[in-house]
């Protein structure tokens, strides 16, 4: 007899999830995936002047917020056939990519760290030991004996409060969690710093953008940054050298940090880049622009069918009609009225709430497909189809990952494992490293 | 004592006064006097921490995203050292059971005591079914744990009155918490999201005084709402001497001239962002070249839109150039315009461009 088993709220994420899975004999039979919220916000823009969309669509998700503004100009833009001026390509790209490095050190320390650490298992650690496993990592000057020391006695007193606040809980102690409590204890000092880095980037952003979350330097057309060097309140040479400083600092942090903190996970959860592939089809859309047209980039897009790296075919241009032609859209278990497949022009959004129904509607989620498919996106879709294109910066730092992680994990660790959940973690922090590059190459 | 205790008690006295000026920092956002200091940081270091339930509604947690960039407190040491955060699903360890078990451990332990955090509207229409956490719906979960509440601190303008989802056609029955709860005492803290100090402060004022601090007629903290953007900003001179920024890009644009005429809403926005500034570097929209877009005010997605059209009933003040023609024809000018561009042949880079002194060309001129 299947069980099954409802996690309601999923949290760590943005929004409103919900997940049923039946299990049969410790296997997951049959799974759905649920979103609980409806906003609106198609139907809110109806009848809106364009050059107002981004504002509202970027209030789609707080986290992820500027590429939804950047999505949205771009999209006017390119019904009005406009051409963007190179200077404001260059501050969207580093708008895009400082973003980025924001959102992937938090995706990782704040909302994914969690089911791999064991906070309290950090109290056990040997403070000599974790200085000499994080200095096998990486010379970061951040792992120092005193830091760690601090970090424990920080955690000690948080758990003698009896509050643990949001550390309730957890799996503490689960026999999963599988890291070292030397292991533990440096990933929770680096937690407690990526939440400082994590700020600078953001900083970084706010000095191009006015503020952030929810960017205010967008128009349809470009930017309204103005650029003067002989004005106190335009981006002069001061800001602009704050906004290089602060991107150096955090790549500082990704690459001595964040990307050896992943490849340690990688390599110590060796057996869970077994599982977990999930839908290997990927799909990928390019950025930082490299024309005004937005016809060359730095960052490669693309499509890989069935995890088949031979298959990949380039998105090459926002332009791109094997992209605008093959997306669709479906509500056959959407609660919405209707059961269609629709090209994203020809469709509408009319609510129509039923209960959960297991074989019918249970979820305010369209669900979106390329060529019928359902496609994974994100870091490692964008990482896979950059690489199976050999791009060169994706190839150098794939190569150079993986073979950090064969190494500490004694066994060989080829491509194929980054279909896998640390697989994914190693992805998007090798992207967050070539867009610590490509931000400052884009300065 | 062992060298290591020494260490620690060394340790904490400097983190102590590190905390004190923190808290000396924060007695001054919020406009209090110096004798205040031991007070706040008595209330911000008690040795039971004040329980938090944090919940989410129809938002994009951009006002938890917001906080992350807090620095005084920063994030880490508002939930390890001031609050507790019981509950706040975006942070929290545990999901599903185990989540809502801590909440309700916490609402059964600190009743009458916690402070409740809200972000996001609540959908009302068709009883609610447009936003469920954990099988109950926002109106239900508002409806149980707000009255339990010492104090409900709405965050942003979602929970304060709707925000985004209350636009016009407003298809889920979106509103704010003041819309639902009526005795329990509610703060709002709108903006989209609003600079953090805003909630901070408040934080720390009801920590400080056990009291939420005075607010306007529309429940916002005087300490940060009451003044308009207008009445404090730096390109205000330019405003009262006419100096119009007429579409972005332009010569005024480029010397920081008011942007009244491309769709300012400063002049009737009531916020503090040109005092506090954002993300600790100084700025605010206004201060890069774009308008305020009025996002402390209820509605704001429909009063203060188009956004890029003049703001209607503002007189512009008389002397001065650049106000004399075209006053009422902005607009649609604007499409397609934008900050100073460069030829498409330089070297990759925005800095490098504007130290090689590459970047007065416009769009038009290639
Ligand atoms: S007020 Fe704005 S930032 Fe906050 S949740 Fe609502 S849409 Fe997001
Ligand atoms: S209209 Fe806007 S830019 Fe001009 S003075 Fe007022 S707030 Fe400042």
């Amino acid at each position: 007899m299947a069980q099954r088993i409802v996690v309601d709220p999923i949290t760590r994420i943005e929004g409103h999830l919900r997940i049923d899975a039946e299990v049969e004999n410790g296997v997951i039979s049959k799974a759905w995936s649920s979103g609980q919220m409806w906003r609106g916000i198609e139907v809110i823009l109806q009848g809106r002047d364009p050059r107002d969309a981004w504002h509202f669509v970027q209030r789609i998700c707080g986290v992820c917020t500027t590429v939804h503004a950047l999505a949205s100009v771009r999209t006017v833009e390119n019904a009005l056939g406009l051409e963007i001026p190179m200077n404001a390509q260059y501050i969207r790209n580093l708008v895009m990519s400082l973003h980025a490095l924001h959102d992937h050190i938090v995706h990782f320390y704040i909302l994914s760290a969690l089911d791999w650490v064991d906070v309290v298992s950090a109290l056990q650690a040997d403070i000599g030991k974790t200085v000499q496993l994080s200095e096998t990592l990486s010379n970061w000057p951040g792992n120092s004996a005193n830091r760690f020391r601090k970090v424990q006695s920080k955690v000690q007193s948080i758990v003698d409060s009896g509050q643990l606040g949001p550390f309730a809980n957890g799996y503490w102690g689960h026999p999963a969690m599988i890291l070292p409590p030397e292991a533990n204890l440096m990933a929770v000092s680096h937690y407690l710093e990526a939440l400082d880095y994590q700020r600078k980037a953001d900083q970084a952003i706010a000095i191009i953008s006015g503020k952030n979350p929810h960017v205010q330097n967008m128009s349809v057309g470009g930017v309204t940054a103005a650029i003067n060097p002989d004005n106190e309140t335009t981006l002069n040479i001061e800001r602009l050298y704050w906004v290089k400083q602060l991107a150096e600092e955090v790549r500082g942090f990704i690459q001595q940090v964040y990307l050896p903190d992943v490849i340690a996970i990688g390599a110590l959860y060796k057996d869970w880049l077994q599982y977990g592939k999930g839908v290997t089809n990927y799909l990928a859309v390019p950025d930082m622009v490299l024309d005004t047209k937005g016809t060359k980039f730095d960052l490669p897009g693309g499509t890989i069918m069935g995890g088949d790296l031979g298959t990949v075919k380039g998105i090459t241009s926002f332009n791109d009609s094997y992209f605008r032609d093959n997306v669709v859209e479906c509500i056959a278990r959407s609660w919405y009225d209707g059961d269609w497949t629709r090209h994203p022009y020809e469709e509408d959004t009319v609510p129509k709430y039923t209960e959960f129904q297991d074989d019918g509607k249970y979820s305010w989620m369209k669900a979106p497909r390329f060529q019928g498919q359902p496609m994974q996106v994100g870091p490692l879709a964008q990482v896979l189809v950059g690489y199976a294109q050999g791009h060169e910066l994706t190839t150098k730092y794939v190569n150079d990952t993986l073979s950090r992680v064969s190494s500490l994990a004694g066994a060989q660790v080829g491509p194929e494992a980054l279909h896998s959940p640390p697989g994914r973690h190693l992805a998007r922090a090798i992207r967050a490293s070539m867009l610590a590059d490509l931000s400052i190459k884009h300065w | 004592m062992s060298t290591q205790d020494t260490g620690k008690a060394i340790d904490a006295q400097l983190s102590r006064r590190r905390f004190i000026k923190g808290c000396s920092m924060a007695a001054a956002a919020l406009g209090l006097s110096e004798t205040m200091v031991p007070k706040l940081v008595e209330a911000a270091a008690s040795p039971q921490r004040p329980p938090v339930i944090w919940l989410h509604f129809q938002e994009c947690t951009g006002c938890t995203e917001s906080l992350l960039r807090a620095s005084h407190p920063d994030i880490g040491r508002l939930i390890l050292d001031i609050i507790s955060l019981d509950y706040h699903e975006t942070i929290m360890a545990a999901a599903g059971h185990q989540a809502e078990e801590a909440m309700q451990a916490s609402i059964e332990k600190n009743k009458g005591k916690f402070i409740c955090v809200v972000e996001g509207a609540i959908p009302t229409k068709d009883g609610g079914i447009y936003c469920q956490i954990g099988g109950r719906t926002a109106m239900d979960i508002l409806a149980d744990v707000g009255p339990k509440a010492a104090a409900i601190i709405a965050i942003g303008t979602c929970a304060s009155y709707g925000g985004i989802q209350a636009a016009r056609p407003n298809p889920t029955g979106a509103v704010g918490v003041r819309d639902l709860i009526k005795d329990t005492p509610i703060i709002n803290i709108p903006g989209c999201p609003p600079n953090p100090v805003c909630f901070l402060g408040t934080v720390l004022h009801y920590l400080t005084f056990k009291r939420l601090p005075r607010t306007d007629q529309l429940g916002r903290p005087l300490f940060a709402y009451g003044r308009k953007n207008h009445d404090q900003c730096e390109r205000r001179p330019h405003f009262d001497e006419g100096r119009f920024v007429e579409q972005f890009g332009d010569e005024a644009h480029k010397q920081g001239y008011c942007l009244y005429k491309v769709g300012c809403k400063g002049p009737q926005t009531y916020a503090n962002c040109p005092v506090a500034r954002f993300n600790d570097v100084g700025v605010w929209p206004v201060g890069v070249g774009h308008g305020c877009i009025g996002c402390t005010e209820p509605d704001f997605w429909d009063t203060m839109t188009p956004f890029y059209e003049r703001l209607p009933g503002v007189t512009i003040p008389g002397g001065g150039q650049g106000i004399v023609t075209g006053a009422d024809s902005i607009g649609k000018k604007i499409l397609g315009v934008t900050a100073a561009a460069v030829g498409i042949h330089a070297a990759v880079g925005i800095g490098k461009k504007v130290i090689k002194g590459n970047t007065s060309e416009r769009a038009e001129d290639k």
